[in-house]
């Protein structure tokens, strides 16, 4: 399906941990959608796909408030946080099939100021990944929430490819460096150094504080349909060269596998990279899901940019920052523009693709790759290109 | 404070759980390729058997790896003492994740040699943990 779906509209709301600011999770959801809609050149009703991110909205409600009538195509991809990216290989299935014409994606949450992730993912088992396993097996432990498992990972490829905590934080220094680039970033204003990142408390030994992505509020989303259609349409198209999901294996259990660094990206990513016809190290930039900087190490490594338990020295040396070799989270990802579930990733490699990045526009990108990564490590990767 | 979580007895865990009140650490074993496993499953994966047994481990094992958890993501597990999920790697080749009783966290060690110890958490539950092998 190479070059044949593309994205054709994006939409962010105003990113924000702000005490006076309010939205319920639905409502970033539509204003998103309306406008990456918008952006598109469509009308509302010209939307007969829906995929909602997991948990957050719904298609029915989703399609209530902006009035479509003629729900084509509507499905939920449930691997957490590499559902956006995911989404966009069903989205790519459905458009180029001719089951929908536009496929809207929307996400967002209120995560600072509605329920904060860490309260509803650590204290409801239906909530995590595993479900029961990890009612009866994690949970009885105090294994209990999303940067405890992945620290688990961590700490094991420290001791066994020599990784260090200097090089967890050149990831949290280059996505915070970005968000100084970014006006929607919630950290801009707040420029870090490393002696910040290794004062910061522990939070899950060997995670501190500065590993950790953000709980804010804001929503995003994107448009996808087929080549044909997006000729027609507003905005000059981005194709999708190659899209692909995975999983680990096991995917519902994160300490038993017999290889503990292999996740849905390891599979995931070569299928991409053939599809698209092109190698890692063709991409103008990457942006990698940063729920915590060590799944920025383990991604890098698996989707092969660089080989295994070489992760910690690639992200050294500003070869990660703007200006770089590969410049990774240009709007400063989820540790420092917001955490968008992995849309946000999307919207920016459009940007970049689009010539719209503003003062973080990465000279000449014309090939992007983007990751999700979800629950006990599943994971999605797209491979952009602004010309077919 | 909020009482620590117990497994939900039930299915499989009900077995696993109970073995371990009768102080027995029992995993699952293939009948038909003799694949241990944890945690249980209704088949095997490695060649689909529906077969097994619960078969007597050594009760040995190593530590793989650990966190600590010095900032409370669950009302029953505080920050100070912090907790430390540990994850286990026995003899036989499984993991499971628990604690270590008789170690502090930055005592903690990859392949340090540990052994199961049987915590009656509540009259109906018992937890296997680990402590240092003698």
């Amino acid at each position: 399906m190479t070059g044949r779906a593309c994205i054709v509209g994006i939409g962010e709301t105003r990113y924000a941990r702000d005490k006076t600011w309010s939205p319920t999770t639905l409502a970033l959801n539509l204003d998103a959608a309306a406008r990456a809609i918008e952006d598109a050149g469509l009308h509302a009703r010209d939307i007969d796909g829906l995929m909602p991110f997991p948990g957050l909205s719904n298609a029915e409600e989703i399609a209530a408030n902006l009035g479509l009538e003629e729900v084509a195509f509507a499905s939920t991809v449930h691997m957490g946080g590499a559902s956006p990216v995911a989404s966009l290989l069903h989205a790519s299935l459905a458009v180029t099939s001719g089951a929908a014409k536009h496929v809207l994606l929307p996400a967002g949450w209120a995560g600072y100021s509605g329920a904060r992730a860490r309260q509803t993912v650590s204290t409801e088992a239906a909530s995590m990944p595993g479900g029961g396993i990890a009612r009866d097996y994690y949970i009885p432990y105090g294994l209990t929430a999303p940067p405890q498992w992945y620290a688990l990972l961590a700490r094991r490829h420290m001791a066994e490819f020599g990784t260090r905590a200097e090089q967890l934080g050149a990831i949290a220094l280059a996505m915070r460096k970005h968000a100084q680039a970014n006006p929607n970033a919630v950290m801009r204003g707040r420029p870090m150094t490393l002696e910040d990142y290794l004062a910061s408390p522990m939070i899950a030994d060997p995670y501190r504080l500065l590993d950790c992505c953000l709980e804010t509020d804001g929503g995003a989303a994107v448009i996808v349909t087929s080549h044909e259609r997006a000729r027609d349409l507003a905005r000059r198209p981005v194709h999708i060269l190659g899209v692909a999901a995975g999983q680990p294996y096991p995917a519902d259990e994160i300490v038993s596998r017999k290889d503990l660094f292999r996740i849905g990206l390891t599979s995931a990513a070569p299928r991409a990279f053939a599809a698209a016809g092109v190698r890692p190290s063709d991409a103008d930039f990457a942006q990698i899901y940063d729920c915590f900087t060590f799944e920025v190490v383990q991604q890098l490594e698996e989707a092969g940019f660089c080989k295994r338990g070489e992760g910690g020295a690639f992200v050294e040396n500003g070869r990660i920052e703007l200006g770089g070799e590969l410049p990774v989270n240009t709007h400063g990802g989820l540790l420092s523009e917001a955490h968008v579930v992995g849309m946000s990733h999307l919207v920016e490699a459009v940007k970049q693709l689009r010539g719209e990045a503003g003062e973080r526009q990465v000279a000449g990108a014309e090939l992007g790759v983007v990751t999700g990564f979800g629950d006990f490590g599943d994971g999605s990767i797209a491979i952009l290109g602004s010309s077919s | 404070m909020t009482a620590r979580p117990l497994p939900q007895l039930s299915g499989l865990a009900k077995e696993f759980y109970g073995f371990c009140k009768a102080r027995e650490l029992r995993f699952q074993r293939c009948s038909a390729c003799s694949a241990w496993r944890h945690v249980p499953r209704e088949r095997c994966g490695e060649c689909g058997s529906a077969d097994f047994r619960w078969e007597r481990s050594s009760g040995r094992g190593h530590v793989f790896t650990w966190v600590v958890a010095t900032r409370s993501m669950h009302p029953a597990f505080p920050s100070s003492p912090p907790v430390a999920p540990v994850v286990v790697e026995m003899d036989e080749g499984v993991r499971l994740v628990t604690e270590i009783v008789d170690c502090l966290p930055q005592e903690l060690v990859i392949g340090m040699p540990v052994e199961v110890v049987y915590d009656d958490v509540t009259e109906d539950v018992t937890l296997p943990r680990f402590r240092r092998q003698a």
